[in-house]
């Protein structure tokens, strides 16, 4: 599926350039990319290098362990395959608690420690296991309870009430999240069978 | 309230470090080491992701075929946001800065555009990361449900903002 989607965005991307005849715009949008996809690796490196640090004082001195272990009741209804002692459930803790408040640059390598343990309890090196999906779409379809940067910008546009939002926000979240636990589920059964 | 958080983390975690007596610095710096193999390890899914994301973004594809539909419940604007949302973050925000230039925060379209930033991700990005890092090739089912619990989210936002503001 992955490689259908990148070829579409491809395709209809030098298409629609080729149409609007915007062939210089067309051959620096391909040349840049590599230059683009540097700096965004770049800029990512030293906010995951410090995260890694503080990290590995918590997992070394156990305080990861005892966050699983408090979130571990609700967690292992999602993840059953993982064992109960297993580090990815203390880096799945963090990665949510961190994305509930809206700090996406500290949960990116929290999220990156998970997988990496996640693959280590993986047989087929290169397919994705259920547990891997499960946390990615609780990922995605997003646990932030305070959006701290629309908050920001909704304040700079002048809103009456920049704040307003996060009820419905949340509420939003709950049941976005509940649906896509639960499509997860069907589509996980679903793949077993085959 | 929210400045403080990060900062928290830190100090509970080290002095968590100090109470059970461990080598802090030594295990900061040995965590902090392993972030060179993640880059070079993420570097090529993230360009050929790029570089098809560039392509269908700069080429104005997207912002061309939706500028034709409108209802009432719905503003335009609100389908740009809706597409790249799961494709690419740095767009969703300009377009979302767009929105609350042009018709306001607390427009129709301006809060709807906040609720979807504010309860969506990158599903894409995300996806891409993770999976390019660890070198899995074999996706499965992960990015249509990715998708769907997308398309869910902003579903959701237009019903509930329609409900509870206008």
């Amino acid at each position: 599926m992955i490689n259908k989607l990148w070829a579409l965005f491809i395709i209809i991307g030098i298409i629609t350039f080729i149409i609007t005849g915007d062939y210089e715009g067309l051959n620096a949008t391909i040349l840049n990319s590599g230059q683009k996809t540097f700096d965004m690796v770049i800029k990512i490196f030293p906010v995951i290098a410090l995260w890694l640090g503080i990290m590995e004082i918590a997992t070394a001195s156990g305080l990861l362990k005892k966050l699983s272990n408090l979130f571990y009741p609700i967690l292992k209804h999602l993840f059953p395959e993982i064992p109960k002692d297993n580090k990815a459930l203390g880096y799945i803790s963090s990665n949510i608690i961190t994305n509930m408040f809206g700090l996406g640059n500290a949960a990116t390598p929290f999220g990156l420690k998970a997988m990496k343990e996640l693959q280590k309890l993986n047989k087929k090196r290169n397919e994705a296991t259920r547990s891997m999906i499960t946390f990615l779409v609780i990922n995605t379809s997003g646990v932030t309870i305070f959006p701290t940067t629309v908050i920001s910008l909704r304040m700079m546009y002048e809103s009456k009430n920049p704040s307003e939002i996060i009820p419905i926000c949340i509420l939003t979240t709950f049941i976005s999240l509940m649906i896509a636990i639960m499509i997860d589920k069907i589509f996980a059964r679903r793949y077993q069978h085959e | 309230m929210s400045n403080l958080i990060l900062p928290g983390i830190v100090i509970i975690v080290i002095i968590y470090g100090l109470y059970k007596k461990r080598d802090i610095y030594n295990d900061f710096t040995n965590g902090a080491k392993q972030s060179f193999n993640m880059i070079f390890e993420m570097f090529p899914s993230m360009l050929a992701m790029i570089l098809g994301i560039n392509l269908l973004l700069d080429s104005g594809f997207i912002t061309k075929i939706f500028s034709i539909f409108s209802f009432k419940f719905l503003p335009v604007d609100i389908f740009p946001m809706a597409i790249l949302r799961p494709i690419s973050g740095s767009s969703t925000l300009a377009v979302l800065t767009n929105i609350f230039k042009v018709s306001g925060p607390d427009s129709l379209a301006g809060r709807i555009a906040s609720i979807i930033q504010g309860s969506t991700d990158t599903t894409i990005y995300v996806l891409t990361l993770y999976f390019g890092t660890i070198g899995i090739k074999k996706i499965k089912y992960a990015l249509t449900v990715g998708l769907i619990s997308d398309l869910i989210s902003i579903v959701t936002a237009i019903i509930l903002v329609n409900i509870f503001f206008h």
